[in-house]
């Protein structure tokens, strides 16, 4: 399954969100999918919404 | 019904509309900027030399797209030449537009040395300066830049990454003074160096002058250094001309209240241009917290904006950090502990509070545990 994490990329900050490790500190267990992460959730460096974050190729 | 008038296509005057049309869709809503009106995100200009980018490569979208998706109107090239508060009119290079509501997005410019030689400085606010910075490298080797700010470290990294050989001057005794102690500054300072980045801290440059190709910078100690290009990245001052002369108050920003609003009734203001409650903040969090409670408020729900703790941190991927920048006036003392690169250095005002903080390294996982001790901006 490991592989099959993605990352993603705040198009604002460049903060990236790793599936394979989540956001603990955020509140967002290891392995949470992207879809999976709360809509209203923001991005802790920008604030910027789940909207604005696109995938970045690993 | 009179439009919205925003005046402005940054991140806050793009980030506001975005957050209105989440509730309301049909107020009619234009937007005016002098510039091109791309949307881009600003902190990305400083991360995209090392990214292989130019100026096209980091826009998202451009003006009709951005009107088309947000069901509005923007004009472009539109710069506002003042403000008449009692006829409720702005006047602009393009003609006059009447509002019903008016949102002041300006932002910042770009503040120059006043020495000898200023008109060969680059800046690099927006994404025109970017393309014309871009091209002015092409094949260059040389980069001087002056400021050891966010912004001049930040893009001291960058070009460094890129493989250009960095300069950086500025008066300050060690990097990023206005926002961490100097064991932090000096620990970003060494990532720089080992990027080949050469620091000169402690020294002002007085002068530049043509010399050949490129330019010779003098220092205050009469050494002269050469560059092919040189990028000021000094300071920002917040755009208060208009709103000035239209007799809305200002302090070193736009005044506004927790609504947002100006001292004039129906004008508001948010972003890099905007003071609110006293703090003048140039950071995109803030401003995105200032976009959602305005437009709450222009769709009809008056509601008051509140800041909680708000890290920045400085885009040097050699040495990850974050910093709680600590109030001017704030008085207290550092309490710093380091292990090499890895610094904790915690600001603890006369009554024990932590008022602010700056980490390094391994110590940046320790920002959530921090975050949860300091007290909100604007509770
Ligand atoms: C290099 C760099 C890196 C940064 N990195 C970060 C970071 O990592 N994290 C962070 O939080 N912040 C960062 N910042 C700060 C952040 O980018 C700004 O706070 C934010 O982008 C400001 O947005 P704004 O919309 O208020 O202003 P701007 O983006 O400056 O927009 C101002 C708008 O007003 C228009 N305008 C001005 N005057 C007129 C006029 N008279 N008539 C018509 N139009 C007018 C302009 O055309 C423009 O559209 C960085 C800033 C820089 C420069």
């Amino acid at each position: 399954m490991a592989n099959e994490f993605r990352k993603w990329q705040c198009i604002v900050c460049g903060w990236i969100y790793d599936e394979a490790t989540g956001a603990p500190e955020e509140g967002i267990a290891p392995g949470t999918l992207w879809g999976d992460v709360p809509a209203d959730w923001v991005c802790p460096d920008c604030g910027v919404g789940k909207d604005d974050f696109e995938m970045i190729e690993i | 019904m009179l439009p919205i008038v925003i005046v402005g296509t940054g991140l806050a005057g793009y980030n506001l509309v975005k957050e209105l049309r989440k509730t309301d869709t049909s107020s009619q809503v234009i937007m005016l900027t002098q510039d091109d009106g791309r949307q881009y995100s600003k902190p990305m200009l400083s991360t995209g030399f090392s990214k292989g980018k130019d100026d096209t490569g980091l826009a998202m979208a451009d003006a009709a797209a951005m009107a088309e998706q947000l069901n509005m109107e923007v004009r472009t090239h539109c710069r506002v030449e003042s403000i008449d508060t009692s006829a409720r009119v702005v006047h602009t290079s393009l003609g006059e537009i009447a509002y019903g509501k008016l949102v002041l997005a300006l932002g910042a410019a770009p503040v120059l040395p006043p020495i000898a030689g200023k008109e060969h400085l680059q800046v690099i606010n927006d994404l025109q300066d970017y393309a014309r910075f871009h091209a002015a490298v092409q094949g260059k080797q040389k980069i001087l830049i002056l400021g050891a700010g966010l912004v001049g470290t930040e893009y001291a990294h960058d070009l460094a990454s890129a493989g250009y050989q960095v300069t950086l001057v500025a008066p300050d005794q060690h990097l990023l003074s206005r926002l961490m102690p100097a064991p932090a500054g000096d620990a970003i300072a060494a990532a720089l160096q080992t990027l080949g980045v050469s620091l000169h801290l402690g020294q002002a440059v007085t002068a530049v002058a043509k010399a050949g190709k490129g330019f010779a910078a003098t220092l205050q100690d009469g050494s002269e250094l050469q560059a092919d290009v040189v990028l000021s990245a000094v300071g920002l001052k917040p755009r208060t001309e208009l709103a000035m002369a239209a007799g809305i108050e200002c302090g070193r920003a736009i005044k506004v209240n927790r609504l947002l609003q100006t001292n004039v009734q129906d004008v508001y203001a948010l972003g890099d241009c905007a003071e609110v409650d006293g703090l003048n903040l140039l950071y995109v969090l803030p401003l995105m917290t200032c976009a959602r409670t305005l437009a709450k408020t222009l769709a009809g729900t008056p509601s008051q904006v509140s800041y909680g703790v708000m890290p920045v941190m400085v885009k040097t991927p050699t040495l990850a950090n974050v910093v709680c920048p600590v109030a001017a006036d704030m008085q207290g003392e550092w309490q710093i502990e380091q292990s090499g690169s890895d610094i904790k250095a915690r600001f603890i005002d006369i009554n024990g509070q932590l008022q602010g903080y700056a980490l390094t390294g391994a110590c940046t996982a320790e920002k959530m545990a921090l975050n949860g001790q300091m007290p909100p901006l604007l509770a």
